[in-house]
């Protein structure tokens, strides 16, 4: 018998307010894999990361980890088994007030006991894993950073309790093409070296061709019928260029194609 | 394409193409589709008036959750239409007032359960010192200066409003028992409260608003930390061990500067200015105004953090979160020191058998 998917997702939808984000999602990410979530502005795939993560709740059916359905964990065990995650968030969303030696050793220092040197140690090795010099970035706030680099700081943060499956959101945006490659360059390196499994949500397609395995399209409910599913793709990175469905080569080579014409129209 | 459903007869397709002009147009519409929750049955190929929208009206219909389409429940988003007939029927001062009273009974609702949470939270975990040390430095010591200036000037001015009335009545070398009962009981630990919700409470709401949209209280929560228990339980403690503190400070900045004003300056003489002033102030004056003061320190806390993790998005949010910060602190400040006014001269009367002021 299989093992369960690492997260799944069963007929899961999100309002906020009377807006529809979500509706009758259903997804399944395996083991060791790398999924890349991709899609338009407010399709919903920064709140499918957050769903995984229960930073948000779902108003309808129900997320799994591991095959474990999240609303039945208790707050604790909820907490415990988040640490299972790493998140990279857009903006990296570094703590302002701490430095960049604290921000990575937070997860250390609020989740576990360990020394004073044993935390030094990991946060040094996992700064270093990110292309970082301690000495020289360690005793900065975040605000001293630039973009790229309080991203590769959130992501030695990310990897600093050793977690079994990453979560990037929109990894790349913001950067410089020479960044954006080293990052996914890391999230590649990460995935190989340490067994993670990976949900990148991105629309950079360079991202997605250099890291997915398999990649899946969410499209915007308000351009959806009332019965059309919201998931338009789901497959393997290489053929997504050449999909059967329009919307997803349209997107995947970066042509307006309609929404042009209904822009001019307007 | 007409149809009869609950006794409303629909309109046919042409018409609902301008769906929210037949409404201005039949008004007494407006309560019946109210009524139903505007479940409107169509034949699927009409679904495009449904979604065809004036540009010149975007207010969504907000009386329609669901719109029916051959029994296929339609997203909000399809559901979605203009309207100009329905807020006549929702703007009346009534409305307004009713929405106002459910608004604050819901903050106050939410206030509490918040509140709740955060002493929940203590009880399970207190904060660690190097979490709570720079929340009680930055509330704390940060505010001595701005609460000593505070007191000093209240004395003075108490002192000056004073003088005039007192002296009318040649009674002059009374002035310490006013300037300083006031000075304790009421203004001591009102101003500095209200200048500590200025300074702290504001500065609480901004900060955590921040937090909030720049998805580090998400984090937090993603690196298996409380955010609740993180962030808001060691401000509370700040606030709950600090005001008290604070309001001392103010307490003896403006005893002191009263007694000068008034005896080097008004020329009082210093015995009996001291002399009433501790035959005025009990005990009993300096304890109701610190025992104000520690309710102060909650709200404020309680306040500003609420406020600042349910800031709206943008800098225009976190703006507003940290004006609602100080707004709120304000009113609640004046509300509690109205009612633990009211309780504790009441409760001094019980104990030692004044007659009550009813």
């Amino acid at each position: 018998m299989s093992p369960p998917p690492v997260v799944e997702f069963r007929n899961v939808s999100k309002k906020f307010g009377r807006q529809t984000i979500l509706r009758g999602l259903s997804l399944q990410v395996e083991h060791g894999e790398t999924l890349c979530i991709i899609g338009e502005s407010g399709c919903g795939k920064s709140v499918t990361l957050k769903l995984i993560m229960r930073l948000l709740t779902p108003d309808a059916g129900e997320v799994l980890w591991s095959g474990t359905p999240v609303a039945s964990l208790t707050k604790p065990d909820l907490n415990h088994a988040r640490l299972k995650f790493g998140f990279l968030f857009q903006m990296a969303a570094l703590f302002d007030s701490l430095t960049v030696y604290e921000n990575v050793g937070f997860g250390l220092r609020q989740n576990t006991e360990p020394s004073r040197e044993r935390i030094a140690a990991i946060v040094d090795e996992r700064l270093r894993d990110v292309g970082l010099t301690p000495s020289i970035v360690g005793p900065k706030k975040p605000a001293q950073l630039s973009g790229g680099m309080r991203k590769r700081v959130g992501l030695a943060r990310a990897l600093a309790l050793d977690p079994e499956v990453m979560l990037y959101d929109e990894p790349t945006t913001g950067l410089d093409p020479i960044m954006s490659d080293v990052i996914n360059e890391l999230i590649r390196l990460t995935s190989r070296r340490r067994d993670v499994t990976s949900i990148v949500v991105t629309h950079d397609m360079h991202t997605v061709q250099k890291v997915a395995d398999r990649v899946v399209m969410l499209y915007p409910l308000a351009r959806l019928g009332p019965t059309e599913p919201q998931l338009i793709y789901n497959g393997p990175a290489a053929a997504a260029h050449d999909a059967e469905d329009p919307r997803v080569s349209q997107f995947v080579r970066g042509e307006a194609g309609e929404r042009l014409q209904e822009l001019v129209a307007s | 394409m007409s149809g009869e459903w609950s006794g409303v007869n629909l309109p046919s397709l042409p018409e609902l193409r301008h769906w929210p002009l037949r409404i201005a147009t039949y008004p007494h519409w407006s309560p019946l589709i109210a009524a139903m929750r505007c479940e409107i049955r169509l034949d699927p190929a009409s679904r495009f008036a449904l979604q065809s929208r004036p540009p010149s009206q975007t207010s969504p219909l907000r009386v329609c959750p669901r719109v029916h389409c051959s029994g296929t429940s339609f997203p909000d988003s399809h559901a979605s239409m203009s309207h100009s007939a329905l807020p006549a029927a929702r703007s009346t001062p009534i409305h307004a007032l009713g929405g106002m009273v459910v608004a604050l009974v819901s903050l106050v609702g939410d206030l509490t359960l918040f509140g709740l949470q955060t002493i929940g939270g203590l009880t399970r975990r207190l904060p660690r010192g190097y979490v709570l040390w720079p929340v009680l430095h930055k509330i704390g010591v940060e505010s001595i200066a701005v609460v000593l200036v505070t007191g000093g000037f209240v004395g003075m001015v108490i002192a000056v409003q004073t003088y005039d009335q007192f002296a009318q009545m040649n009674m002059e070398n009374q002035l310490g028992s006013v300037i300083n009962v006031t000075l304790f009981k009421e203004l001591g630990p009102v101003l500095a409260a209200l200048m500590l919700a200025g300074r702290v409470g504001s500065s609480m709401a901004a900060e955590l608003g921040t937090m909030k949209v720049t998805e580090q209280i998400d984090a937090l929560t993603a690196l298996g930390a409380d955010p609740i228990g993180y962030l808001v339980a060691p401000r509370l403690i700040a606030c709950v061990l600090m005001v008290p503190l604070l309001t001392v400070l103010a307490d003896v900045a403006g005893m002191c500067s009263g007694w000068w004003f008034s005896c080097e300056v008004l020329g009082i003489d210093h015995h009996f200015y001291w002399h009433h002033s501790l035959a005025y102030v009990a005990p009993w004056d300096i304890g109701s105004g610190l025992s104000k003061s520690l309710f102060f320190g909650i709200a404020i806390a309680t306040i500003a953090c609420h406020r600042g993790f349910n800031c709206s998005a943008g800098a225009e949010g976190v703006g507003q979160a940290a004006t609602e910060a100080f707004v709120c602190s304000f009113v609640a400040i004046l509300v509690i020191d109205f009612l633990l006014g009211t309780f504790l001269m009441e409760l001094y009367h019980m104990l030692w058998g004044v007659v009550s002021m009813r």
